[in-house]
């Protein structure tokens, strides 16, 4: 039986259900600090889907993250539900990379971690909703990509069988590997963490995390990556490698006029209603 | 890279499936004409496909000056690589200065492998597009009619718009029905370029085995009068309260982001930003707060009432009607006031 090696990109995201008028600053823009940063709901899904493929045929899942020494907390979650390695991408040269420049050092970082079969992401992060990433590091790694999926059909000699959806309906594609593959939530439930695994991984740190990396135990590092460690060319990354620059934030003062009360009881809504029938606004 | 090219086309991806133009390729056509009429230059439409050259003309009567047709047997069903090939190689050879795609699922899927391979700025799910200046408050450097770029930014009640000074074409993806379709010109005349487009035989590693389309059940679009369910509905039972409210006023069902991450309803019924846009003669939210990327997609609603418990709420502030109340309370008795309603 073959055994196939997988790369999921995952994300830590600002849970912007959670969005309240305490996590609003003043201009209007968002104080990421006052949200609960989660996994992305999406990779999860896609971690999922690199799970059951080890699970079905063997092999290794790596995951792989780019973001502040913070984000380690959801590599440990991976290593809780069952990835083998967690690897981080963090350096100052990244902030304020758009999709393409992420999309670049990312597609780095999987050329660095090795050969791989598969390479899973969610469909988009609940941050941006942009769903570009995944098709971007596809196209920069040289390899076809299949977006939405829904479930794995089969693997084998060196093609994968994927139901995807295409919004309105379904598809089954066929596909050579390596590949890239965008997972949407419909895919599947994602496991829980296992205890014995957590108990295994909780002490595991990179090494900007802890004030001192010296007192860091080896079995307890966490792979820690710079832009020079996987041969970036900084001119791609960040604010130098993003071709969309913000030209203006404005905030929107919602105001209709002639807007009006409706008293909440029964007679208040009556007369709404007749009045919608005056204006013809009901049929 | 491609070089920056001001006397570039206006391009659009003329999204077709099984010989059928999508209605946002239509709607951007109306889109493009305008934005090209702006900064003096023609419209172009891409159309990959096979045996579609029928299509051209309808895309010529929605404003399109010139079709880059690619009818080749290798594009009869969507896959990306072949298609961001065929994007990649037409806007290598010609340059356009802005090129808009539909935010559908095939739109979001090849459009960033076409960013990727040209290293251009895409922008998702825009709300609004403009042509306008920009001065660079670094270097002071002035960039005259650059596409702007606008889309209700994460968070809050801010529209945030985006340029993208250096790097052409000026990429941007926009949902179904933000833009009105303009009604088609039969006697408009254009041009027709076929081109041909070699592939890579790696380009074509993705087969379509099968296709399954369901019949469309939600016509939110086309719906006069709409009735939408955010988080305040509170459970999936309690949409079935929204659900008689439509029926009772002979309209759709929407539903809010929220409602939809709750699991309240599905996807389809989403209206907004990220969603489906609407205009109906009378729009009632309930139990919806009114993020800016829900108003985004119903704000140019000829009637809105609102109905939540929080009078804070901001969908109060673009209601024509507010009530101040518990939905559950409320609801039933519109349903009520409907059935008892006075015949004009």
């Amino acid at each position: 039986m073959s055994s196939y090696s997988s790369i999921v990109l995952v994300k830590q995201v600002p849970d912007t259900s959670k969005i309240t008028g305490d996590a609003m600053n003043p201009n209007g823009t968002i104080k990421r600090s006052a949200l609960p940063a989660i996994f992305n709901p999406e990779d999860l899904c896609a971690l999922e889907a690199a799970l059951e493929i080890k699970d079905r045929f063997g092999g290794t899942v790596t995951v792989v993250s780019m973001g502040p020494p913070k984000a380690a907390e959801i590599l440990r979650e991976c290593l809780y539900r069952g990835a083998d390695r967690a690897i981080l991408v963090t350096d100052r040269g990244a902030a304020g990379s758009d999709t393409l420049a992420t999309s670049y050092i990312l597609s780095q970082a999987i050329k660095t971690a090795g050969n791989f079969d598969f390479v899973f992401c969610g469909r988009q992060a609940i941050d941006g909703d942009t769903a570009q990433t995944g098709p971007q590091c596809a196209e920069k790694l040289g390899i076809p990509q299949v977006a939405y999926l829904l479930d794995v059909i089969d693997v084998k000699d060196g093609h994968a069988t994927f139901k995807r959806s295409i919004g309105d309906g379904w598809e089954i594609v066929r596909t050579t590997t390596p590949v890239l593959v965008t997972v949407i939530k419909d895919a599947n439930e994602p496991r829980p963490q296992a205890a014995i695994k957590v108990m295994r991984n909780k002490h595991k740190r990179v090494p900007a995390e802890v004030a001192d990396p010296a007192t860091l135990a080896p079995e307890d590092r966490l792979e820690q990556w710079s832009l020079a460690d996987i041969n970036a060319d900084l001119e791609r990354c960040g604010f130098a490698g993003s071709p969309t620059k913000v030209h203006k934030i404005e905030s929107i003062v919602l105001k209709k006029e002639g807007r009006q009360l409706v008293e909440p009881t029964e007679a208040g809504v009556r007369s709404l209603v007749a009045e919608l029938v005056k204006d013809r606004a009901l049929g | 890279m491609t070089k920056k090219n001001p006397q570039g086309e206006v391009w659009i991806f003329a999204e077709q499936h099984e010989g059928k133009l999508n209605d946002v390729a239509l709607e951007l056509c109306g889109k493009a004409r305008e934005l090209a009429d702006a900064l003096g230059v023609k419209v172009g439409a891409v159309l990959p496909g096979y045996n579609v050259s029928g299509l051209a003309q309808t895309l010529v009567a929605h404003g399109v000056d010139r079709v880059y047709l690619v009818d080749d047997p290798n594009l009869r069903n969507f896959t990306s690589s072949p298609y961001a090939h065929v994007m990649d190689t037409l806007i290598e050879k010609y340059a356009p200065q802005i090129v808009l795609y539909g935010a559908t699922p095939t739109g979001r899927d090849f459009g960033p492998r076409v960013a990727s391979a040209t290293r251009s700025g895409l922008t998702a799910d825009c709300t609004e597009l403009q042509i306008g200046d920009v001065v660079d408050s670094k270097t002071q450097t002035e960039y005259k009619n650059l596409l702007y770029q606008i889309r209700p930014a994460f968070g809050g009640n801010i529209v945030a718009t985006i340029v993208n000074p250096e790097q052409w074409p000026q990429m941007a993806t926009v949902r179904e029905g933000v833009f009105s379709k303009n009604e088609p010109d039969a006697s408009r005349t254009g041009e027709i370029v076929e081109e041909k487009v070699e592939f890579e035989p790696g380009m074509l590693c993705v087969e379509v085995l099968e296709r399954f389309v369901e019949a469309k059940t939600v016509d939110l679009k086309g719906a006069r009068i709409v009735v939408t369910g955010g988080a305040g509905v509170g459970s999936k039972e309690n949409f079935q309260l929204i659900r008689e409210l439509a029926d009772a006023l002979g309209g759709a069902v929407g539903a809010s982001r929220a409602a939809v991450n709750c699991g309240y309803i599905g996807a389809e019924h989403l209206v907004g930003q990220t969603g489906v846009t609407v205009r109906p003669a009378l729009y009632v939210a309930v139990g919806v707060s009114g993020a800016i990327q829900h108003i985004a997609g119903m704000q140019d609603s000829a009637k809105i009432i609102a109905i939540n418990s929080d009078p804070d709420a901001p969908i109060f502030s673009i209601a024509h009607y507010g009530i101040v109340g518990d939905l559950n309370v409320i609801v039933p008795w519109f349903i009520k006031a409907i059935h008892d309603r006075p015949v004009e």
